[in-house]
């Protein structure tokens, strides 16, 4: 793979990390949202060779998308300036639950082609039985069964990636 | 019940939808054309034959050099040429 095909990968994988941190933890209009989404592929892409390592890579992004939504809402000329690390629900708590997102999709990664768009489109894009079921040329009525059954290939996925999270092992 | 039941997955899943495909698309190219565009502005100040190429007919003397313009922001490397 050519550096940027290693590029456009690593942007997609990284997309919706990066962007439900900024709507979601740190509640950033859309405009200001693309705006830090942009910066923070382009100061990755710039850093790039420091981060060979694919263990640092998430947690060095996490960290740069923090900085960055917190520069712009400082930044922000706003009337009502909101501190996020004090909102009920705040942005350590909900980090948490991205962090713990990423790892799902993570391992959401490792399904069949036909159970990542199912789960994907039902779950993330909220998108109906009917219109998973065009999309994929699969009957409606039997996407229901299909769900369940790839969310338990997931659990194992998930768990066989993440020994801790199975409380039995 | 575990602490990662398939209810808790399916909310984990549902925590990351996709961001806008645009904003996606352009941080997949910007990065890249920024590099491109750093080449191009050095070697046009080391070479001012290039330079005047450029300037005279900024996409033309982008093909002859085997650059692509579309991939390339041209308003910025002119802003970059001129000043």
């Amino acid at each position: 793979m050519g550096d940027e095909d290693a590029w456009r990968e690593l942007v997609t994988r990284f997309s919706r990390y990066v962007y439900a941190i900024c709507s979601q933890a740190y509640r950033l209009s859309q405009e200001d949202a693309e705006e830090v989404f942009q910066e923070v592929f382009t100061r990755t892409y710039e850093h790039l060779e420091k981060l060979r390592s694919d263990e640092a890579i998430r947690p060095w992004i996490g960290q740069l998308t923090r900085r960055t939504c917190i520069d712009r809402l400082r930044a922000g000329a706003r009337e009502e300036i909101v501190d996020p690390d004090t909102m009920p629900g705040g942005a350590d708590e909900t980090m948490g639950t991205l962090d713990e997102a990423f790892a799902v999709h993570e391992a959401m990664a490792t399904l069949s082609e036909n159970c990542r768009e199912i789960l994907d489109r039902f779950f993330a894009q909220d998108e109906s039985y009917h219109t998973i079921g065009a999309a994929l040329d699969i009957p409606s009525g039997t996407i229901a069964s299909r769900i369940s059954r790839c969310l338990s290939r997931l659990r194992e996925a998930f768990e066989g990636r993440n020994p801790a999270a199975d409380p039995s092992s | 019940m575990t602490a990662y039941d398939e209810q808790r997955l399916a909310e984990l899943i549902k925590a990351l939808p996709p961001a806008p495909q645009a904003w996606v698309e352009a941080a997949q190219v910007l990065p890249l054309a920024r590099g491109r565009l750093d080449d191009i502005v050095a070697r046009a100040e080391a070479d001012l034959a290039f330079r005047d190429a450029l300037v005279a007919n900024l996409e033309d003397a982008l093909r002859l050099e085997g650059y692509e313009p579309e991939t390339i922001p041209l308003d910025e490397l002119r802003r970059r040429l001129e000043s």
